[in-house]
C-alpha cells in the first residue's frame, strides 16, 4: 500500500514530519518499504501562460513562445513540446530555477533566438513518466504561483509492505486510525455525508448467497457527462498512491477504495437486465473481464449477475461488456461486502490479483458499504454532474460478521511480555485504534471495530498493547531454564567426526538442490522409484532425488570444466525413495576425479583406481571402531564399471556402494575423465557399538610370509577368510604386501604375498607353535583355494 | 726417563694430528696395544732394578693413563666432527611444500548450521528433526494457515499432486515436537526448507534453524534475551537488536528481528534475519499443550543468510553451485 503524507493529515492530526511517520509505522509493524518525496527536486518553478506561440525562424520543430509568469514583462521563450499552443497553463522554470541538484536554467540562444526559462513536461518535474509533451494545468491555475505550493508538492509517499492480518490498513482511513496510536495522534476522521437523492430510480437487487455476500449497496446515477474531466487534485491524489488516472467514473471508486478500503465498481446501466443478483457461478458459465479476458466460473466462485447472467466476478473485477464506457451516462454503483473465505485464493486461481481482491480476501469493513458509495456519489457529481437516485442497500444482517467482546486480563499480558504495561496505556492504546473497551477486574472487554478482522483471542489484544506501546520496551530476560541432556550418542558416530575424515582426506563438501532433472536420475538408471514435482521451478528441477550421485556428478563436470584437474566433493542429505510408503534416507556420498594426490615434488603422480576410493570408505567405516568390518562385495551396478564397483555389507545387509562410475553415465553428463565414488546409508554406517576393552597380550608376535600361487578368481577376502579358519585364535592378523599378475606367472594364475602374524595372550610363541598352522593353512588354502606356495 | 718423556710428546702430537677415526685406532694399537710401545716399555720393567722399575713404573703407567685419555678426547672430537659432516650433507630445502593429500573443507552453510546448533546446545536446546515431505496438515494447517489464506502466498510452495507438498519451513517440527511429548519443551530443528523462488536473494531450496520453548511463564522477554544471545554469540560481537511486530499465523504476539549492520559504505542499517513469535494459541491446543499453563516462543531463522553475512557472501546461489574456488575459501 503506497499512500501520501498529506491526504494522512486529512484524517489524523499528526504534527510529525514523514520520516518519524515512517519510522514509527515500521515500529508498530506496518514495515515501510520506502520513503519518497512525491515530485522531483526543484525550485523556482511557476504556473505560467502561453500567450503567443509561433514557428521558430531556424528549426522546424521548434516553437517560439511568449508566456506570461504573473511579472509585468513577457517572457520569449523557445520549446520543443508538441502541445505548445496559445492560451494553455503549464510550469514554467524560470532563469535561475534549480531542476534536480545540478541543472540549472540558464538564459540561452537556441538557433539564435534568446530564450528566457523552461517550459516543463510532468517528467522534468518528476511527477510521471510523462514527456509527451508540456504538462498542462487547469486554466484556472494561477499564473505566478509556485507550482510547489500550488500543487502541494512538499508531501512524501510512503509504501508500507502490509502483513497479510492487516487488511484494515489499506486505505488512508485504516492507515490513520493506526497512526494515531502509533504516534499519539488524535483521529480526526472526515465527515462523509449522506446527498439526497435527486431522482427516485432504484435498482432491484437479491443476495441468493448470504453467507457469501450479505451486504450490497448501490445507487444509481443518471445524467453524468461522459466529456468531463479528472480534475487535477483528484489525479494527483491517485497519482502519489500509485495510481494511474482514467475516467472520472473509475477514478472516483479507486479514490474511494484508497480513501476507505471499500473496493467498489461502476455498471454501465443500460447494459444491465432488470436486477442485480449475487449468488454462486454454475458450471458453463463464462464471463469476459475488463481486461477481455474469458474466465469459465463454476460453483466455487462467487459471481454478480443480472437476469441475464454473470456481469461481474464478486470481489475481483467486473465484466467487460457491463462496464462504463466513454459514453456511458447513467451508471450503478456496487459497494459490496463479501465474506473473505469465499474471495480468498480464487484471484490467484484465476492468474490473476486485483486490488479489490487483495482487500475482499483479507477483509474489508462490513459497515462501511453505505459510507463508500455517499463518498463515491458526491465525488462524481461534483466532478461530472448527475442526479442521483436513493441509496440502495440489500442485507442479511444474520449473516454479517460482527467482532464478539475479547477479554484481556491484565496478568496475562503481563505475563506474556515479560514486563508491566500500566492499566492506563493499555486502555489509551486500546481506545487509539478505535477499540470499545470495558474494564472489569483486573481485566478489558474488548470489542475490536468492524475494520479489523484479526482480533478474535486475547494474544491478538496482546500483540495490539505490545506494538503500539513498542516491541522495545520488552525487557531481555537472562537465558535461564533446565537443562535436557539428551542421549550423548555413544551408539553413532557423529557426522562432524565423519565431515573432518574426508575433509583431511582432500574432500569439499558440497551442497546440491533435493530435487533433480529427471533425466539425470534416468542417466545413472536410478529413477524407478522416483518422487515427482507437481510445480517444478524448471525442467531441470522436477523429481526428488533417489541418489546423491547426480548432484555430485553435475558438481563434479562444472569444476572439471573450469579447469579444476583434480576434484574430491563430498555431500550428505536426504534422498527420496518413494514406494508404498515415501522413504526419506539420509546419505553420505562422495565423488572424485584426477591425480590421486595432489600434483607434488615428492610422489610420482599417479590417476585414481578402486582401491583410493575404497580407502576413503574404509576409513569412514573405520570410525565404527575396529570390531566389525565391512564387506566389499563384487556387484555390477547399472551406474558402476563391471568390474571395479562393489557393494558394501555391515552385518550382512547392504549400506552402499563404492567403485568407479560408469563410462556411459560420465558420457552422458559429458564428463571426460574416470571418476570414482561412493554412496552410504548413514544410519546403518554411523550405527556402532561402545567400544569395550578386552585383555592385550604383553608377549611378542610372530610373523610369518607367505607368497602364494592363486587362480584369478580366488579373492583375497577368501584367502584370508581360509587363513583365519584354518589358523585359530593365535592368528592374529592377516595383511596382504604384493600382489602381482602378468608376465613369469602361470596362465590364469596370480600371485599374492600375505603376511600372518601370531599371538598369544598367555606365553611367547614358539617356532614348534607356528609351524603346524601354516601347515594347516598352506594344505586349507591348496584344498579350498587352488593355491600353491611359490618357489 | 726422557725415553718416555720423548715417547708422550711424540704419542700426543700424533694423536692430536690424527684425521679420522681409523687412524686414531691404528694410534691406540701402535702405542698401547698388546705390542704397542707403551705396552713394551711396561714389559722391560721386569728386567730393571727394583728402585728404578718402581719410579720408570709409575712414570709409564701415567703415560698410558695419559695417553689413553687423549686418545678418547680426540675420539669425541672427531665424532662429533663426523657426525657434523653427516648432518650438513642431509640438510634439506625446508621451504619445499609437504607431501601427501591437501585438505579439503566443509561448505560454509554447514559451518554456519553446525556453528549455530552449537551455540543452541550450550543454551539447553535439543536437536530435532522431521520430514522433508509434509504434508498440508502439518506445514499449514496445523500452525494455524487456514486454506486459502494469503499467508500462504508468502510461502511459494513446491506440491506433489497429491496433498504432500515440501515443507516450506522448519515449523512442523514444532508440531511434531509437541504432539509426541508433554512440555517442557525446548529444541531446536535445524533442516532444509523449500519455496519456489531463485533470485540473488532466494534459491528453491535453503536452510532453516527451527527454536522452540514452551514451558509455565515463558514471556516474549525470554525471547528476547535467547535471541539477543544467540546473535552476539554466533557474530562474536555485541550487535545491537530490533524487535519489529510481524505477522505469522502461527505466533501471537509476532515479531520480525533486526540486527545492527553496516551496509555496503559503512553507514549503519538494519537488517532482518529472523522471524518469532509467541506460540499461538489455537497450535498449542491442536497438539495438545494447555496454553493457559503454558506459555512459549518460536522462532525460525534462515542459516544461508547468516552465513552470508558471516562470511561475506552476496549471492546466495553461489552456496549451490559448488564451485571448488568459492568453496575453499572457507577452509
Amino acid at each position: 500500500m503506497q499512500f501520501n503524507v498529506e491526504w494522512l493529515k486529512k484524517w489524523v492530526a499528526v504534527d510529525c514530519d514523514a520520516a518519524a511517520i515512517a519510522e514509527r509505522l515500521t515500529a508498530s509493524g506496518l514495515e515501510v518499504d520506502s520513503v519518497r518525496g512525491v515530485a522531483g527536486d526543484f525550485t523556482d518553478v511557476v504556473v505560467a501562460e502561453i500567450e503567443t506561440c509561433e514557428s521558430h525562424p531556424n528549426a522546424d520543430k521548434l516553437s517560439l513562445c511568449t508566456v506570461d509568469d504573473g511579472s509585468a514583462e513577457r517572457l520569449q521563450i523557445v520549446c520543443g513540446a508538441p502541445n505548445a499552443r496559445p492560451g494553455i497553463r503549464v510550469p514554467l522554470a524560470r532563469v535561475g530555477a534549480r531542476i534536480g541538484p545540478e541543472f540549472t536554467i540558464k538564459r540561452a540562444k537556441l538557433r539564435g533566438v534568446e530564450s528566457a526559462g523552461m517550459l516543463c513536461s510532468a517528467k522534468e518535474l518528476g511527477l510521471s513518466d510523462d514527456h509527451s509533451g508540456l504538462l498542462e494545468l487547469p486554466f484556472d491555475a494561477p499564473v505566478g504561483v509556485d507550482l510547489r505550493e500550488y500543487l502541494g508538492l512538499d508531501d512524501t509517499a510512503i509504501e508500507v509492505d502490509l502483513t497479510p492480518n492487516r487488511g484494515d490498513c489499506l486505505s488512508i482511513r485504516g492507515l490513520a486510525r493506526d497512526v494515531s496510536a502509533s504516534c499519539r495522534a488524535e483521529y480526526t476522521g472526515q465527515a462523509i455525508e449522506p446527498v439526497a437523492a435527486a431522482v427516485d430510480d432504484r435498482f432491484p437487487i437479491r443476495l441468493e448467497s448470504p453467507a457469501d455476500c450479505s451486504r450490497y449497496a448501490g445507487r444509481i446515477i443518471r445524467g453524468i457527462d461522459p466529456t468531463a474531466r479528472t480534475p487535477l487534485w483528484m489525479q494527483e491524489a491517485l497519482r502519489r498512491c500509485g495510481l494511474r488516472s482514467i475516467s472520472p467514473v473509475v477514478d472516483v471508486t479507486n479514490y474511494v477504495l484508497l480513501e476507505l478500503g471499500q473496493p467498489m465498481h461502476a455498471f454501465d446501466l443500460d447494459k444491465l437486465d432488470g436486477e442485480i443478483v449475487v449468488r454462486r457461478g454454475r458450471p458453463g458459465e463464462k464471463l469476459v473481464l475488463l481486461d477481455e479476458s474469458e474466465v469459465d466460473l463454476d460453483e466455487d466462485v462467487l459471481a454478480i449477475c443480472d437476469a441475464s447472467g454473470p456481469v461481474a466476478l464478486a470481489g475481483i473485477m467486473g465484466g467487460l461488456d457491463s462496464g462504463v464506457t466513454d459514453a456511458t451516462r447513467d451508471i450503478l454503483f456496487e459497494s459490496a461486502w463479501f465474506n473473505p473465505a469465499t474471495i480468498m485464493g480464487k484471484a490467484r486461481a484465476y492468474g490473476m490479483v486485483t486490488d479489490a481482491s487483495h482487500r475482499f480476501e483479507r477483509g474489508v469493513d462490513p459497515a462501511g458499504q453505505e459510507a463508500a458509495v455517499e463518498r463515491a456519489t458526491a465525488l462524481l457529481v461534483e466532478i461530472a454532474g448527475g442526479r442521483p437516485g436513493p441509496l440502495l442497500l440489500a442485507e442479511e444482517p444474520a449473516s454479517v460478521p460482527r467482532n464478539r467482546p475479547v477479554t484481556l486480563r491484565h496478568a496475562r499480558l503481563n505475563a506474556l511480555l515479560g514486563f508491566e504495561v500500566p492499566k492506563g496505556e493499555v486502555e489509551d492504546i486500546l481506545e487509539r485504534l478505535g477499540m470499545a473497551v470495558t474494564p472489569g477486574d483486573g481485566s478489558w472487554s474488548v470489542i475490536a471495530p468492524s475494520s479489523r478482522f484479526d482480533i478474535d483471542i486475547e494474544e491478538d489484544l496482546v500483540e495490539e498493547v505490545a506494538r503500539i506501546y513498542g516491541y522495545d520496551a520488552i525487557p531481555e530476560a537472562p537465558v535461564t531454564g533446565a537443562v535436557a541432556v539428551g542421549s550423548a550418542g555413544g551408539h553413532r558416530v557423529s557426522l562432524d567426526r565423519v565431515r573432518e575424515s574426508l575433509c583431511a582426506g582432500g574432500y569439499q563438501e558440497a551442497v546440491n538442490y533435493s530435487f533433480v532433472d529427471r533425466q539425470l536420475l534416468s542417466a545413472v538408471h536410478q529413477d524407478e522409484s522416483c518422487l515427482p514435482l507437481a510445480n517444478p521451478l524448471s525442467s531441470d528441477m522436477d523429481v526428488m532425488r533417489t541418489t546423491l550421485l547426480p548432484g555430485l556428478l553435475g558438481a563434479v563436470a562444472r569444476n572439471l570444466r573450469r579447469q579444476q584437474g583434480r576434484v574430491r566433493l563430498f555431500e550428505t542429505g536426504v534422498v527420496f525413495l518413494q514406494g508404498d510408503r515415501l522413504d526419506e534416507v539420509e546419505r553420505l556420498a562422495g565423488a572424485a576425479s584426477g591425480d590421486a594426490l595432489p600434483e607434488q615434488w615428492g610422489e610420482t603422480s599417479r590417476g585414481l583406481d578402486f582401491f583410493d576410493i575404497k580407502g576413503d570408505v574404509e576409513r569412514i567405516l573405520a570410525l565404527r571402531g575396529p570390531q566389525e568390518e565391512p564387506q566389499f562385495k563384487p556387484a555390477s551396478l547399472p551406474w558402476m564399471h563391471p568390474g571395479a564397483g562393489a557393494v558394501i555389507e555391515l552385518r550382512d545387509s547392504t549400506v552402499g556402494w563404492c567403485g568407479a562410475v560408469h563410462p556411459a553415465v560420465l558420457k552422458a553428463l559429458d564428463i571426460k575423465k574416470a571418476v570414482f565414488a561412493f554412496e552410504l546409508d548413514l544410519d546403518p554406517a554411523l550405527d556402532r557399538d561402545v567400544p569395550f576393552a578386552k585383555e592385550i597380550s604383553r608377549f611378542p608376535s610372530v610373523r610369518r610370509d607367505l607368497a602364494l600361487l592363486l587362480p584369478n578368481d580366488a579373492s583375497y577376502t577368501q584367502v584370508r577368510e581360509c587363513s583365519a579358519r584354518a589358523a585359530g585364535p593365535l592368528l592374529e592378523k592377516v595383511l596382504v604386501f604384493d600382489v602381482y599378475q602378468g608376465e613369469n606367472l602361470k596362465e590364469g594364475y596370480k600371485s599374492l604375498a600375505i603376511g600372518l602374524i601370531f599371538n598369544d595372550v598367555s606365553s611367547t610363541l614358539k617356532d614348534e607353535d607356528v609351524d603346524p598352522l601354516i601347515a594347516t593353512i598352506v594344505a586349507e588354502l591348496g584344498q579350498r583355494l587352488g593355491a600353491q606356495l611359490r618357489g | 726417563m726422557s725415553q718416555v718423556t720423548e715417547l708422550q710428546q711424540r704419542a700426543l702430537a700424533e694423536i692430536e694430528a690424527s684425521g679420522d677415526l681409523r687412524a686414531l685406532d691404528e694410534l691406540r694399537v701402535r702405542y698401547l696395544g698388546k705390542k704397542g710401545e707403551v705396552t713394551a716399555q711396561l714389559k722391560a720393567l721386569g728386567a730393571m732394578e727394583p728402585e728404578q722399575r718402581k719410579a720408570f713404573g709409575q712414570a709409564v703407567n701415567a703415560l698410558r693413563d695419559r695417553l689413553n685419555q687423549a686418545i678418547s678426547e680426540r675420539r669425541a672430537a672427531l665424532e662429533a666432527q663426523a657426525l657434523k659432516q653427516k648432518l650438513l650433507s642431509e640438510r634439506v630445502d625446508v621451504t619445499l611444500p609437504g607431501r601427501g593429500e591437501h585438505r579439503g573443507g566443509l561448505h560454509p552453510v554447514t559451518m554456519a548450521m553446525e556453528r549455530a546448533i552449537a551455540i543452541f546446545t550450550k543454551l539447553g536446546f535439543d536437536v530435532a528433526t522431521g520430514p522433508e515431505v509434509e504434508d498440508d496438515h502439518y506445514n499449514f494447517e496445523a500452525l494455524n494457515f487456514p486454506p486459502h489464506h494469503p499467508a500462504r502466498a508468502m510461502h511459494d510452495t513446491f506440491y506433489f499432486g497429491d496433498g504432500r507438498l515440501l515443507r516450506t519451513h522448519t515449523s512442523p517440527v514444532q508440531i511434531r515436537v509437541m504432539e509426541r511429548g508433554e512440555p517442557p519443551f525446548r529444541i531446536i530443528a535445524p533442516g532444509k526448507v523449500f519455496r519456489s523462488d531463485s533470485d540473488q536473494t532466494h534459491t528453491p531450496m535453503f536452510n532453516q534453524i527451527e527454536g522452540l520453548l514452551i514451558g509455565e511463564g515463558v514471556s516474549m522477554a525470554d525471547l528476547k534475551g535467547v535471541l539477543h544471545t544467540f546473535v552476539n554469540a554466533f557474530f562474536e560481537r555485541s550487535l545491537a537488536m530490533r524487535f519489529r511486530p510481524s505477522y505469522f499465523p502461527f505466533t501471537e504476539p509476532s515479531a520480525e528481528v533486526d540486527i545492527g549492520w553496516e551496509k555496503t559504505g559503512g553507514e549503519p542499517g538494519w537488517l532482518e534475519i529472523l522471524g518469532c513469535g509467541m506460540v499461538h494459541p489455537n497450535v498449542l491446543r491442536a497438539c495438545g499443550v494447555d496454553p493457559e499453563q503454558n506459555t512459549g516462543y518460536a522462532f525460525g531463522m534462515g542459516v544461508e543468510r547468516l552465513a552470508m553475512l558471516r562470511y561475506g557472501v552476496s549471492d546466495i546461489r553461489q552456496f549451490f553451485e559448488n564451485d571448488l574456488e568459492f568453496l575453499r575459501q572457507f577452509n
